[in-house]
């Protein structure tokens, strides 16, 4: 290879270290999930190519640094084999990160790497004036950081009470974080104000009399790197997937129309307005 | 044990008040384990994260939940029947 074109490099994911002619290769990793026989690719990737190590990156990626600029096509190729795709790096839809959720994890409210593997597969790699970030949390425990991302995605709960079923039993009253349930002789009272839609009443409800359906908050304009700013949240709970990447669409096209090169989402939305981007996203939600 | 705990026939009472998350459900769920199906047990637990967090670990162990009962000290008693 005489003439390197490290643009299109970059956008496979190649990422050039210092060590001349060394690049740490980025992975595609939905989720932070990764199979077996992939982390067998990757792992033999990294002995064979590599340095026999690898970098599992703060977005839950997995890079493998120190292979060699001749060996790109090889190693491409035993990936492949093993099910493993490179990642991507420049201004596109990157890595979309999630918790485990609500298949794995006893607080989660909604399935999560479900989600994120159907936004990936909508969004991963489009072309866009920056990057643009991705993240499914869920729950209100927040371990995956929603608002740092450009569009975060929280799971929570829509909540109800079945009279017939509640034994007053007062766990809710506790279980509630934000004071919100009220309990007397007869019958339990919900502050709607006050009800962050976190679930608890329904996870912890030992008579079914709590009852939610899955939804999501989504916030907008997070950045955690130069800039530090959290996502916004500008519409009520979102209660349908449908509605959800309604949302996300009307997000990523906002990006793409209004965004000059080279500049991250919140600097648009700040730049052309709150105002303007909150009414495109409100019109988005309220089309549903 | 006062009234309202003892309405409920109790079998056994723990105290997890002197452990912390997440000694006090593995505390609990050894205390559970030691009765028989249908037996009733008293767990005291302190208010915040134990009475936020240990009912719905039991409840998601598969036992029935009564009533959490407010001792008025800054604890809680979770009676739970054991099922199982």
């Amino acid at each position: 290879m005489t003439a390197v074109d490290y643009k299109a490099l970059k956008n496979g994911g190649f990422m050039r270290q210092k060590q001349k002619d060394n690049f740490s290769l980025r992975l595609k990793v939905i989720g932070g999930n990764l199979t077996a026989e992939q982390l067998f690719a990757i792992a033999n990737v990294a002995v064979k190519f590599g340095a026999g190590r690898v970098h599992l990156t703060s977005r839950q990626g997995v890079e493998i640094p120190f292979i060699k600029l001749k060996d790109i096509d090889a190693v491409k190729s035993e990936l492949l084999d093993g099910g493993v795709h490179t990642g991507v790096c420049g201004p596109r839809v990157r890595t979309v990160t999630a918790c485990q959720g609500s298949d794995i994890c006893p607080s989660g409210c909604i399935a999560t790497y479900q989600l994120a593997v159907e936004i990936s597969e909508r969004y991963f790699g489009r072309g866009l004036p920056h990057k643009f970030k991705f993240g499914v949390t869920g729950c209100q425990n927040n371990c995956l950081k929603a608002e740092e991302n450009d569009l975060g995605i929280k799971g929570a709960y829509l909540i109800k009470w079945e009279k017939g079923l509640c034994t007053l039993c007062g766990v809710c009253v506790k279980a509630c974080r934000q004071n919100a349930i009220k309990i007397s002789e007869s019958s339990i009272e919900l502050e709607k104000v006050s009800c962050n839609y976190c679930g608890r009443c329904v996870k912890s409800c030992p008579s079914g009399a709590w009852q939610g359906e899955p939804g999501y908050i989504v916030s907008f304009g997070g950045t955690f790197g130069n800039k530090i700013a959290k996502g916004k949240e500008l519409v009520p709970i979102t209660a349908d997937k449908t509605s959800l990447f309604r949302l996300a669409d009307a997000a990523v096209d906002f990006f793409a129309e209004h965004a000059h090169p080279g500049e991250r989402f919140r600097a648009a939305i700040e730049r052309v307005g709150w105002d303007t981007f909150s009414d495109a996203i409100a019109k988005a939600h309220a089309d549903g | 044990m006062d009234n309202a705990a003892a309405d409920f026939g109790i079998d056994l009472t723990v105290d997890i008040t002197d452990v912390v998350c997440p000694i006090t459900f593995v505390k609990a769920k050894v205390a559970l384990e030691d009765l028989t199906d249908g037996q009733v047990a008293s767990i005291r637990m302190n208010d915040g994260e134990p009475v936020q967090n240990v009912p719905r670990s039991v409840k998601e162990e598969g036992h029935k939940i009564l009533k959490l009962l407010d001792n008025r000290d800054g604890t809680y008693s979770l009676i739970v029947r054991k099922v199982g």
